[in-house]
């Protein structure tokens, strides 16, 4: 599988490491979320295949089609695998998670601030390069992910080969190529998900270094100054760097407090946000 | 008048901190202090480095051993389905087509399904009824009320939907939808719309409440709007039986036999475009009235085409969307058959509640080439359109004095002069009365669950007004006309 599998020697033998081994213990459980636990969030670009992922985990059938948009809000659904119950949210698709679109926005929130447990970042085979610009979004505010190299089929048929081990030392995530379409890498990932929600791979998401020290200098002290005031932020550095670009959503949570309810509790979905500057018109 | 005022996040950096000293505003005001100190290009360069870095690690992983055919097929298809003459003529095409096999294909099992369910199985239930001394009342409520209501929606709604629904999501599926909104964003951006209008006005045509949700793709608010007022105008799946059974019997119903589908097909067609072209005029008049504002580029993805998975997408399409909305109008169609059977037995001096409702709304029916029956139909039909023709069935057998309920239905889909034409015309229906029919389905307000939806996207009082009486006024307006020019032509 990949090279970041950190397997620890307990694990009894090579058979339990094996995706085949687990394959059949795969009960999708549809809507039933009851006593999950483990959260896993599916993020990536519009169009890669993250409903048709979450259809074939939970056995239930959200919109799926071939075209950019189908998923405006968030679906979850429930498996379990090996023994552990996991609840599992599937997000609009998304460039960038510096959202403009509020199908964008609940993205965000949610892997901001939903604290997955896992985040499962589909990427597509054939346009890895625009992909790879979210992975590394996605990468810089957590520690837990695995990618789903998706439509490796179609890769394929275009004469592309995608080294899943080099990608996976790069990103320090472990990747498992996939056809979700005809199901074929399902059991890999979900042993993927499994090891790392269990701590046996260990993460070592790549982070991108190239910020001045004048940048760097002013993290530290924006770090800082927002852990002293919320002490439980998940990923101050991220929010640090989005007060920074001046990002009004960012700023809103923090100046009104909501930034704690949001890491405290689940994301709050407010549509008609959207309109009321109209309104206001 | 209201015009469009850009929000905070389009004015860039200025942002507004409340003068009370908290730690939160202390947070904010050092980031303020912090972003002049760490110059203009922050974001610039904080984008270009992820930029440069995914190019690197994606360069690493990916080889191409052959540069050659990449992509090929897919750019030759895309070159025909989105070139400048065979763009609009092939969509066209492609929807005739879809149109013509769920029309000519419905035929046949809807003339099975109302043959077991109005003349075999409402037969059998009045006899079982009789044979129980159930009272009179209670059978005409259950059996001539919410059966046979229920019994008019599944065989009316059920074949063309099976057939539907599947041929579109192969369509989705295959990759064409895309390719639809790619060749549709310039006519919605000269009308002052968002290109991507053009995909939830796809989504409209299977439901409106999913296409107002889908307008979240839309990124400004202003735009957004004007995507949430027009999505009435694509005609969802509760219209759909409506325009294909009323075209099937008076606009087929005038050619030979052998072209009376493909006539059909296109009659429903015209009506879908012209659906499409109000989107375009309502947009083009919201964006120069209430709703100014400029247009927001974007960039919009063509995937690759690929081949659909036809069992999978028949599966889920007859199970999920085709149940699901029969079911839905099943649940609307059992009170709303009570509803009618008690409006035409509770008299108030001799004459019925519906007659009452029926002879007063008539002038104004007749003035805009519809009748009574019909806007009495439309009003019981609010939570659903997918009622109104049998409302307009059950209340034309009450108005005529028609009697045997269960014979007057006869098949559905018969092509010359059926039972159910028969029962029309001596209801006075003309020509007319079915254009106009078609054009009020097709401009009227949207369903209940529709405004609901609006309202809960929207979170405005006033746009949900709106986005509901306006279609219904331009309604009556169009209808109007039509029976104007019509009566003037026609004499």
């Amino acid at each position: 599988m990949t090279t970041s599998n950190k397997i620890n020697s307990h694990t009894a033998s090579e058979c339990a490491t094996c995706p085949a081994h687990h394959a059949g213990n795969l009960l999708k459980l549809g809507v039933d979320m009851s006593d999950f636990d483990y959260v896993v969030a599916l993020a990536g670009n519009p169009n890669v295949g993250k409903s048709t992922v979450f259809n074939a985990l939970t056995g239930l059938r959200q919109h799926t089609g071939n075209w950019p948009g189908k998923t405006v809000a968030r679906a979850e659904g429930g498996f379990s695998y090996g023994d552990g119950r996991y609840k599992i949210v599937d997000l609009p698709g998304t460039y960038s998670l510096l959202s403009t679109s509020k199908d964008e926005e609940v993205a965000r929130d949610f892997i901001l601030f939903g604290q997955p447990d896992v985040t499962i970042i589909v990427v597509d085979a054939t346009r890895l390069e625009r992909n790879l610009n979210l992975v590394l979004q996605v990468l810089e505010i957590t520690d837990r992910a695995v990618i789903a190299l998706n439509l490796i089929d179609e890769a394929k048929r275009h004469g592309l080969e995608v080294d899943e081990r080099r990608l996976a030392r790069d990103l320090g995530v472990p990747v498992v190529p996939m056809a979700a379409r005809q199901g074929e890498g399902i059991a890999e990932l979900l042993q993927a998900v499994h090891e790392v929600t269990t701590g046996q791979t260990v993460c070592k998401p790549h982070r991108v270094k190239s910020e001045s020290t004048a940048v760097r200098h002013a993290l530290d002290k924006l770090v800082q100054q927002l852990l002293a005031q919320f002490p439980s932020l998940p990923n101050a550095r991220w929010v640090a760097l989005r007060l920074l670009d001046g990002d009004q959503r960012i700023v809103e949570a923090v100046c009104s407090g909501e930034i704690d309810d949001l890491i405290s509790q689940e994301p709050v979905q407010r549509p008609e946000d959207l309109l009321i500057t109209l309104e206001a018109a | 008048m209201t015009t469009y005022t850009p929000n905070m996040n389009e004015m860039g950096s200025g942002t507004a901190v409340p003068p009370s000293p908290t730690p939160q505003t202390d947070i904010l005001r050092t980031a303020e202090t912090l972003r002049w100190q760490i110059g203009q290009n922050f974001h610039e360069q904080l984008m270009e480095d992820i930029y440069t870095e995914a190019a690197r690690i994606a360069d690493r992983a990916v080889t191409r051993p052959n540069e050659k055919p990449r992509f090929d097929l897919d750019r030759t298809i895309d070159r025909i389905v989105t070139s400048r003459i065979w763009g609009f003529p092939l969509m066209v095409l492609l929807f005739t087509v879809v149109f013509w096999l769920t029309i000519s294909g419905a035929n046949i099992p809807s003339g099975w399904l109302s043959a077991l369910l109005l003349d075999t199985v409402h037969p059998l239930l009045k006899a079982g009824a009789a044979a129980i001394h159930m009272p009179w009342w209670l059978s005409g409520l259950l059996i001539d009320g919410m059966y046979l209501a229920t019994a008019w929606v599944v065989s009316v709604m059920l074949p063309p939907m099976a057939i539907f629904f599947p041929l579109f999501t192969l369509l989705e599926d295959f990759g064409y939808l895309p390719r639809v909104a790619f060749n549709l964003d310039n006519v919605f951006r000269k009308s002052g719309a968002h290109g991507k209008q053009a995909l939830s006005m796809m989504m409209g045509f299977g439901c409106n409440a999913a296409g107002v949700v889908a307008t979240r793709v839309i990124d400004s608010p202003r735009e957004r709007l004007i995507a949430i007022i027009t999505n009435n105008f694509a005609l969802c799946n509760g219209r759909w039986p409506t325009q294909i059974l009323i075209a099937t019997l008076f606009i087929g119903g005038l050619v030979p036999a052998y072209l009376a589908g493909l006539v059909s097909a296109l009659a429903v067609v015209s009506i879908a475009v012209l659906g499409v072209l109000l989107s375009f005029a309502l947009s083009w008049g919201l964006s120069r009235s209430i709703l100014k504002g400029e247009v927001s580029t974007f960039s919009l993805e063509l995937p690759p085409y690929r081949p659909p998975r036809v069992w999978q997408t028949i599966y889920t399409s007859v199970i999920d969307r085709t149940l699901i909305v029969l079911w839905r109008a099943v649940t609307f169609a059992l009170p709303a058959g009570a509803i009618i059977w008690l409006m035409a037995n509770v008299t108030i001096g001799g004459t019925s509640i519906a007659e009452y409702l029926i002879n007063f709304l008539n002038p104004l029916g007749l003035l805009i080439g519809l009748n009574g029956v019909i806007l009495v139909a439309y009003i019981v039909a609010i939570p659903a359109n997918e009622i109104v023709i049998p409302t307009i069935l059950m209340l034309t057998v009450l108005v005529t004095g028609i009697t045997g309920v269960g014979a007057g239905a006869g098949v559905m889909f018969d092509m010359n002069g059926s039972a159910m034409k028969g029962l029309l015309d001596t209801g006075g229906w003309t020509l007319l009365t079915a254009v106009n029919l078609m054009l009020f389905s097709l401009i009227h307000n949207p369903c209940s669950t529709t405004i609901y939806t609006i309202y809960k996207e929207t979170g405005s009082k006033k746009w949900t007004l709106i986005a509901s009486l306006l279609p219904v006024a331009m309604g009556f307006i169009v209808t109007f006309l039509v029976a104007q020019v019509w009566r003037l032509v026609t004499g």
